[in-house]
């Protein structure tokens, strides 16, 4: 049935060349992080790394791990990731559940007051002003509240609860379970591609922000988070070798941090979503396109 | 579940709504708490709005400020710069919008066509990384690649000979849309294309057996199957994204601008802050919330609109 025909052969030739080109332009980067980021810094002065350290050396993961401040901002970025999303995915299920169910007094209101955040917020000034009136400036609770309620990952997985046979509940509540049971004995156990999706969805949230920590933390150093950290030391650079007179401020790391280090910094911020997320790639793709077209 | 009805119990179930809350009190208790972060941290922020029309002082609050009426705007529009970072962000909003657009049809077009199972899903796994890595990590690589002393991109231009001199992208003006757009290309078109993916995947295999019947190369396959295909989706999509312009985000133009190129990074974002913080106006970063609120559903009112108009169908 197959015909081969040479503009096919030629289009397939391009496509594959482009495919290898653009995922190779993708990949490249990291890769080159991640060799600077193991070569010894003092020889990485002189250039040329690619994809291969020249000389092996641990020094700048060293340095990173040894600096308290990093060492407590690597800290705290876990913490924040592993509550906000344990936090996250608890809030999104409950929501998402009763939002499914069809007999809930307040569907439509809920409903309707949730979806309309998607399209109407105060914007960044008034929110600012806000979260400094109810006095959650530099507070560990700003990375947490502002983020528990997400309009998005609750209509995912409100479009994946509900695209579940309706028996179940059903059986549950005639079997005399309550909703708490129903959602987190039965159907909880059985959403696991959906609860992939959103945990993974939850958790890079958490773990790549930094503007809340600029905006509502920036004076209090305990709360300072990694991402923020390696920010400020990119600013910094910049600065320096943008000749502009900006000040600096608060990176007290060191004045210019070598690239060795900005590297390894680099590195330590995406491995741990580099190493999980490839695991739930089908999840998440399923999960994308479920709520996607049920929207 | 309607068991035993009778009409006097009946009556009595109409106006219920505190019963039916009793009965569903675990359900409420799910919800009520939520729903109250998102008044607060959602609405409530829409209560400051009406520090745009005051001169709203920060001892004083919104209760005490003494109201001005449009000053806030008219000083607004009467600000040069504020026509620059307007300019700025719908360019920066637009051209990040059709370079996406296409790139993830592209993309989606050419994985499509690979039968070889492992490069299309190593292809798709590599482009789908950097949707997760944060913009400081994105940020970092650009200044690295480009950076004049030993960035690759310069390495690479002085050896083939385009340049003699290391060339200094990040602090020449002109060159901050172009990179600014590649970069959020290069970060979000592998995760854009997943959707587009999905609907080829599910267009009906019958179509493409019919063109090889008819003797149809794999270009006319895509031009006259494919693509025709996958449009009603593109369009809806495309058109939710123009009420978005206005709206898109300012944390990339934050981390990859600097004081040489700002006529060019800024956004009204970035332009608010800079405003409410170095001059402690804050109702001037109200007003340009309440302007971008404004512009972005008169936008999405026209585009739907028009699309009524040219018969492409209603979109919302």
């Amino acid at each position: 049935m197959r015909s081969f025909k040479a503009g096919d052969a030629f289009l397939n030739t391009f496509l594959y060349a482009g495919l290898a080109l653009f995922g190779a332009m993708t990949l490249y980067p990291f890769l080159n992080l991640f060799a600077i980021s193991f070569n010894d810094p003092l020889d990485t002065l002189k250039g040329g790394i690619y994809l291969l350290p020249r000389v092996w050396s641990m020094d700048n993961y060293g340095i990173i791990f040894s600096n308290d401040r990093l060492l407590g901002a690597f800290t705290l970025s876990i913490v924040r990731t592993v509550t906000g999303t344990a936090l996250g995915i608890l809030c999104t299920a409950m929501f998402a559940y009763a939002l499914s169910l069809r007999e809930f007094v307040f569907r439509n209101l809920f409903n309707g007051v949730l979806v309309l955040t998607l399209y109407v917020n105060g914007g960044l000034i008034p929110t600012y002003l806000l979260i400094k009136n109810i006095h959650l400036m530099n507070n560990f609770l700003v990375y947490l509240l502002p983020l528990l309620v997400n309009a998005f990952f609750i209509i995912i997985m409100r479009s994946y609860f509900e695209s579940l046979p309706s028996g179940l509940t059903e059986s549950a509540k005639m079997d005399g379970a309550g909703h708490f049971q129903t959602l987190f004995r039965i159907l909880l156990p059985i959403s696991l591609p959906v609860v992939a999706t959103i945990t993974l969805f939850v958790a890079v949230m958490h773990w790549n922000s930094w503007f809340d920590n600029y905006l509502y933390a920036s004076r209090a150093n305990h709360l300072s988070l990694l991402q923020y950290e390696l920010m400020k030391i990119l600013m910094s650079a910049m600065n320096q070798s943008a000749g502009s007179q900006a000040h600096v401020g608060e990176s007290t790391v060191s004045v210019v941090t070598p690239q060795a280090i900005r590297a390894a910094m680099t590195i330590v911020v995406t491995v741990p979503i580099l190493v999980v997320y490839p695991f739930l790639q089908k999840y998440f793709i399923q999960g994308m396109t479920v709520g996607a077209i049920k929207e | 579940m309607k068991s035993g009805i009778n009409p006097a119990s009946r009556r009595k179930a109409t106006p219920s709504l505190l019963r039916k809350m009793l009965i569903q009190k675990e359900l409420l208790l799910m919800t009520a708490p939520l729903i109250t972060l998102v008044i607060v941290f959602n609405y409530m922020p829409l209560y400051g709005w009406i520090m745009a029309f005051q001169d709203y002082k920060v001892v004083k609050g919104v209760s005490g400020s003494p109201f001005v009426g449009f000053d806030k705007f008219v000083q607004l529009f009467q600000d040069d710069q504020f026509f620059l970072v307007l300019r700025n962000t719908l360019v920066m909003g637009f051209l990040n919008l059709i370079a996406g657009f296409i790139g993830a049809i592209v993309l989606a077009l050419a994985l499509n066509e690979v039968r070889v199972k492992w490069f299309k899903r190593s292809v798709q796994t590599i482009t789908y990384i950097p949707h997760f890595v944060s913009w400081v990590v994105v940020a970092n690589i650009a200044h690295m690649f480009l950076s004049p002393d030993g960035g690759l991109l310069n390495i690479l231009l002085q050896k083939i000979g385009i340049i003699d001199q290391p060339f200094y992208f990040m602090a020449k003006s002109h060159w901050f849309w172009p990179i600014h757009t590649f970069l959020s290309f290069w970060k979000e078109v592998g995760w854009s294309s997943i959707i587009y993916l999905a609907v080829l995947s599910g267009i009906n295999p019958d179509l493409f057996e019919a063109a090889d019947v008819d003797g149809a190369g794999k270009l006319k396959k895509m031009w006259h199957i494919s693509i025709p295909g996958l449009m009603p989706t593109a369009i809806i999509l495309l058109t939710l994204s123009v009420g978005w312009i206005i709206q898109s985000g300012y944390e990339s133009q934050f981390l990859l601008g600097n004081p040489i190129v700002l006529d060019y990074s800024e956004v009204l974002d970035l332009y608010a802050l800079r405003y409410s913080f170095q001059i402690g106006d804050y109702s001037i970063g109200a007003a340009i919330s309440i302007f971008k609120s404004v512009v972005s559903i008169l936008m999405v009112l026209s585009i739907n609109y028009l699309a009524k108009r040219t018969g492409s169908g209603r979109l919302i």
